[in-house]
């Protein structure tokens, strides 16, 4: 069942939240060794959430838009007293004493947490294989990653562990695994969705969103995470869009562009699930478009100064002193050290590194403030997408899921798995990328949307046309 | 720019409190040499009088009302740390023995 369809049955009466979890934490017990999808289950939290829900049906109240779902978290987000690693070493045991907004707005709407995700560490990365704590495998293929750096928020659902999951996308990392898994994934416009309680990577880039097997579950997700919060001052002052009662409005009339950037250097199965998608929005009365917007190449390199400059400044935290790993040493700055030395993984070390680079003195105009006007430019450039096209079309990720290690030696190869989902980050704006057709070996391939900021509604109709033409009901 | 030497990342890496072996040096300053080959497109740039940007949408000096809100419970975050002492986060000495 859908998060909908479990939602309504749980109002109903015809399951309960507590028969859902039972039912999530069996394919959990069954899948979890093999895939590595969950680094922590709290059964104890999820049973008694459940209870709620169902103890708010018996009484007759409105247990809320996702009555007994559960949704897997991915570790990067705050659970008040629930393990919390980000994928690192350096959080291993620690257990954060707030929740992010994200996880109490579903509390409020009747959603059960039921464990966090396996991610790379601290998002860096685009396979899973950089956590502390070995790779999650892809669903499909075992021995292909998932992508990342949600893999394993990514393949909760597509193993059906559980209908719904949270990642965050700060360069592709809702949306690239989610094609590598063939699922719905959706990075919301920046400032939609409050940050409070993500553990920060890249501040002006990070954005949390969606994981569903459906548009209008993702739909609904959105429309319970989103809306102003006081606690993040970067969250846009506004109250949730609707989105669900807009996801049958289809595509006709709507100009989409066909953007050549977000699809060359694609491979051909890639490509050719992409011309699909492009007769499906026309068969749907779309007028399709092909056009150009340059700046999009220059995004992956003003993205590896960007959110390793901002991340070299977020993860100066881990000092060993009031939270996570400390290694001890005979003075303070020592014990800095040694806790960090010991704590990240190499690539972690290796954003810190290039962030701190690129802000040291002598370096600080010619890479980030560079890169910061870069930025600008491909905001422009969207922007004048954007008067000529209400939607943008293009691949999710270049590739079909690789290899374990294919891409793990030379990490300018791993970067490029983002070249399509970088641009829309630096510009702050939303995309989704469903699932549309598969690709080399059966392997499940996502095709992207992107709107201006706040177009979501509009986003999830054209990709919810998708859905219906890729054989959705 | 000049090419990133052994040298650069070694100081990097103090200003970033890493300890790197011999071997991690040479292969970050290979990785990270890459990575900023790559930058050369933008670093080539002409972007004379192009505007920085922060937030995209460019939300700027969030303020609130100074007033009283609830906030994390003392004991709960003191629970967490490696080392905590009559309330407070405890850390190894920070300045030398008084002569």
């Amino acid at each position: 069942m859908n998060a909908l369809e479990v939602a309504r049955g749980v109002r109903e009466g015809a399951t309960s939240a507590s028969e859902q979890l039972t039912t999530t934490l069996g394919v959990i017990g069954e899948r979890n060794e093999e895939l590595n999808v969950f680094l922590y289950v709290d059964q104890a939290g999820a049973v008694a959430a459940a209870r709620r829900v169902d103890e708010l049906v018996a009484r007759g109240e409105d247990p809320g838009a996702l009555a007994g779902v559960p949704v897997a978290l991915k570790d990067n987000l705050c659970q008040r007293g629930v393990a919390t690693t980000a994928g690192s070493k350096i959080l291993e045991g620690w257990r954060p004493p707030y929740s992010a907004t994200v996880v109490d707005r579903l509390l409020a709407a009747g959603a059960v947490p039921v464990g966090k995700t396996n991610m790379d560490e601290f998002a860096m990365g685009s396979s899973t294989e950089t956590s502390a704590f070995g790779p999650t495998r892809n669903p499909h293929d075992c021995t292909k990653v998932p992508g990342g750096s949600s893999g394993g928020s990514a393949a909760a659902v597509a193993s059906r562990m559980t209908p719904l999951a949270l990642g965050s996308d700060t360069g592709g990392s809702i949306r690239q695994p989610a094609a590598l898994c063939g699922v719905v994934g959706v990075k919301p416009t920046y400032g939609l969705v409050s940050r409070y309680g993500l553990i920060a990577f890249a501040s002006s880039l990070d954005q949390i969103g969606p994981f569903a097997t459906t548009v209008a579950d993702a739909a609904v997700v959105l429309e319970v995470i989103a809306g102003h919060d006081p606690m993040d001052s970067t969250s846009l002052p506004e109250p949730a869009p609707s989105l669900l009662a807009h996801v049958d409005d289809g595509v006709a009339g709507q100009r989409v562009g066909l953007v050549r950037e977000l699809t060359e250097g694609a491979d051909d199965d890639v490509l050719a699930s992409v011309e699909l998608a492009r007769r499906a929005l026309e068969d749907a009365g779309a007028e399709v478009v092909e056009l150009s917007i340059p700046e999009c190449r220059l995004g992956l390199s003003a993205y590896y100064l960007i959110a390793p400059a901002e991340a070299s400044s977020n993860l100066a935290r881990y000092d060993g002193v009031r939270y996570g790993l400390r290694v001890d040493a005979e003075d303070v700055a020592a014990m800095n050290e040694a806790t960090r030395t010991a704590g990240f993984g190499a690539e972690v070390k290796r954003r810190i590194m290039l962030g701190t680079y690129a802000l040291s003195a002598g370096y600080y105009d010619a890479y980030y403030g560079q890169a910061l006007k870069v930025r600008t430019q491909m905001i422009d450039a969207f922007r004048r997408a954007y008067r000529e096209v209400d939607l943008l079309l293009g691949a999710t990720a270049p590739t079909v899921a690789f290899a374990f290690g294919e891409k793990t030696a030379n990490p300018l190869t791993m970067y490029l798995s983002d070249v399509f989902t970088i641009p829309t980050n630096l510009a702050g704006d939303p995309a989704i990328s469903v699932p549309f057709g598969t690709g080399a070996g059966g392997l499940p391939v996502g095709v992207q949307l992107l709107g201006p900021g706040r177009s979501e509604a509009r986003l999830f109709a054209a990709a919810r046309v998708l859905e219906l033409a890729n054989g959705g009901a | 720019m000049a090419r990133l030497t052994r040298e650069d990342v070694a100081k990097v890496a103090a200003l970033a409190r890493l300890t790197l072996s011999d071997a991690e040096l040479d292969t970050f300053t290979e990785q990270l040499s890459q990575v900023l080959e790559h930058a050369k497109d933008i670093e080539a740039l002409d972007l004379e009088g192009v505007v920085a940007t922060a937030h995209p949408f460019g939300l700027a000096n969030v303020v609130r009302a100074d007033e009283l809100r609830p906030c994390l419970v003392r004991e709960e975050v003191l629970a967490m740390a490696p080392d905590a002492e009559d309330g407070r986060f405890a850390v190894p000495r920070i300045m030398g023995e008084a002569p």
